[in-house]
C-alpha cells in the first residue's frame, strides 16, 4: 500500500479543510472523500462553520482603524505611564521626610532621579546609623558572603571598600530596596562609634562628578560611575566626610577596569 | 561602528512600529470573534498593542504578528480567569452575552455557537479559520504542541456542530 492509498485519517481532513495537508496527500484525500459521503459531509460542515464566521467577522477588518489606536499617541501614552510610574516613586520619598532637606539644594524646582536614590540613601542613613542591635543584616565578619550575596542581588561585582586607613571598620551590610530596584547598604564605623553608610544601586543616570549635600545633622557625597549611583553618607562634618567619600571613590575607582574618563 | 549598530536598531524599530500598524485591523477582528463584544475587543486591542510597545527595546526580529496574537490570547484568558475567580458579581459573563449587532440570524447562531466553546478551542479555531494562521503558529501562540492544537480544532468543530444541530430546530419552533 504506497502513501496514496493509506486511510484518510480525521486528522488529515481538517487538515485538508485549512489548506495544512501535504501535497503528496491532497489526492488521496480528495479520492477519499468522494467514496465516504460521511467525511464529505463532515468536511462541508466544517468549511459551512468557517464561511459562517467569515460572515459574521470578518468585516470588522475592513473597517477604517478608531483614531484610539495611532501609536504615535499610544506610545506617547506608554511613556508618560514610566514617566508617571517614575514620578510617584520620586514623589513617595519626597513626601517621606526630605522635603526640607531638598529645600537646602539648588535642584529642588527641578528634581533629577538621581535625587530620589540621594533621597532614599540618606533615609537608610538616617534609620541604620541609629540601630544598635541590628544595624546590618550580614556583619563586615562575613565580608566575602555579603559581597558575594548583594553583587548578586545587584546583577553586578559590588566593591566594597576598605576604610581601615581612614579609620572606619566594616560594620556590615544590608540589602534596601531601591527607588528602582535594589540597593546595596553598607556601614562603617569609626573608633568614638561615629558612622558612615554607603549606598549603591544601578541607575541609567549619566556619570557625574562627585557632589556634595547636605541634610540637617547628615551629609552626603554622591556620584555615579559605570552605571552605579554611590551615595557616601556621614555626620555633618564636611571635611572628614570628604575625606572617606574620597577613599571610597578612589578604591571603587582603582578596582573598576576600563573606566571611561570624566 | 556604533552609529551604524544605532541605525540598524532604529530601522529594525522602525519596522516593528509598521508591522503592528499593518497588523491592527485583523487583531480587532480576531478580538471582536473571541470576545463577542465590541468594546471589550477593542480594549483587549489597545492593551495588547500598549503592551507590545512598552516591551519595543525586548523585540529582535521575529514574527510580530503571531507575537501579537499570543499577547491578545493571554491577555484575553488572564480577563476570563479573574472574572472566574470574581463570583456573582456579573451572573452571566458579558463576553458570553452575544452582541446583537448581528447581520441576519446566522450570524447569531455561530456567535452563540461560538460563545459555547471552551476558551481554548474557541482561539484554536478563530486563529486557524478567521486569521490563516498555520497549524504550527497557533501552537506557538498557545505554547502548546501542534498535536493539542489539531485536537482542539476537531473537538471546537464538532461542538459547533452539535449546538447547530441543537439550536435550529429550537429555532424553528419559536417562529
Amino acid at each position: 500500500m504506497t502513501d496514496r492509498d493509506s486511510p484518510v485519517t480525521q486528522e488529515e481532513l481538517h487538515a485538508y479543510v485549512d489548506g495544512e495537508i501535504a501535497a503528496d496527500r491532497r489526492g488521496a484525500v480528495e479520492a477519499w472523500l468522494a467514496a465516504h459521503p460521511e467525511d464529505a459531509a463532515r468536511v462541508a460542515e466544517w468549511r459551512s462553520q468557517a464561511e459562517a464566521i467569515h460572515a459574521r467577522y470578518g468585516a470588522i477588518a475592513s473597517e477604517p482603524v478608531p483614531p484610539r489606536f495611532d501609536l504615535e499617541a499610544l506610545t506617547r501614552s506608554t511613556r508618560s505611564w514610566r514617566a508617571a510610574a517614575a514620578a510617584a516613586v520620586l514623589l513617595a520619598f519626597l513626601v517621606g521626610g526630605v522635603v526640607g532637606w531638598m529645600a537646602h539644594g539648588a535642584s529642588a524646582a527641578a528634581p533629577s532621579r538621581f535625587d530620589a536614590y540621594t533621597a532614599q540613601a540618606l533615609d537608610a542613613h538616617k534609620v541604620y546609623v541609629v540601630e544598635v542591635r541590628h544595624p546590618v543584616e550580614v556583619t563586615g565578619a562575613e565580608r566575602p558572603h555579603l559581597v558575594q550575596w548583594l553583587s548578586k542581588r545587584l546583577d553586578y561585582e559590588l566593591r566594597v571598600p576598605q576604610l581601615e586607613p581612614s579609620g572606619l571598620k566594616l560594620v556590615g551590610g544590608r540589602l534596601l530596596p531601591g527607588p528602582f530596584g535594589p540597593a546595596a547598604f553598607f556601614m562603617y564605623e569609626g573608633q568614638s562609634g561615629e558612622r558612615f553608610t554607603i549606598y549603591c544601586a544601578r541607575t541609567d543616570a549619566p556619570q557625574t562628578a562627585m557632589r556634595y549635600r547636605a541634610a540637617d545633622r547628615f551629609s552626603a557625597y554622591y556620584w555615579v560611575d559605570q552605571g552605579v549611583a554611590y551615595i557616601v553618607s556621614g555626620p555633618a562634618d564636611r571635611d572628614r566626610l570628604l575625606q572617606v567619600a574620597q577613599a571610597a571613590y578612589d578604591q571603587i575607582d582603582k578596582d573598576t577596569p576600563a573606566k571611561p574618563t570624566w | 561602528m556604533a552609529s551604524r549598530i544605532a541605525a540598524e536598531r532604529e530601522s529594525e524599530l522602525a519596522q516593528f512600529r509598521q508591522e503592528i500598524e499593518v497588523a491592527i485591523p485583523a487583531l480587532r477582528r480576531y478580538a471582536r470573534a473571541l470576545t463577542r463584544n465590541a468594546e471589550l475587543a477593542d480594549d483587549l486591542v489597545q492593551d495588547t498593542l500598549v503592551r507590545a510597545l512598552r516591551s519595543e527595546h525586548l523585540f529582535h526580529g521575529g514574527d510580530v504578528r503571531a507575537w501579537l496574537y499570543t499577547i491578545l490570547t493571554n491577555l484575553n484568558r488572564n480577563r476570563l480567569r479573574s472574572l472566574a475567580r470574581r463570583p456573582a458579581v456579573k451572573p452571566i459573563e458579558e463576553s458570553d452575552a452575544p452582541d446583537a449587532s448581528g447581520p441576519e440570524t446566522g450570524g447569531r447562531d455561530i456567535e452563540r455557537a461560538l460563545a459555547a466553546l471552551v476558551e481554548d478551542q474557541r482561539a484554536a479555531l478563530l486563529l486557524v479559520v478567521l486569521e490563516g494562521l498555520s497549524y504550527r503558529e497557533v501552537a506557538e501562540v498557545q505554547g502548546v504542541p501542534i498535536g493539542t492544537v489539531m485536537s482542539r480544532l476537531a473537538r471546537a468543530r464538532m461542538q459547533i456542530k452539535a449546538y447547530l444541530d441543537g439550536e435550529r430546530p429550537v429555532l424553528r419552533r419559536v417562529k
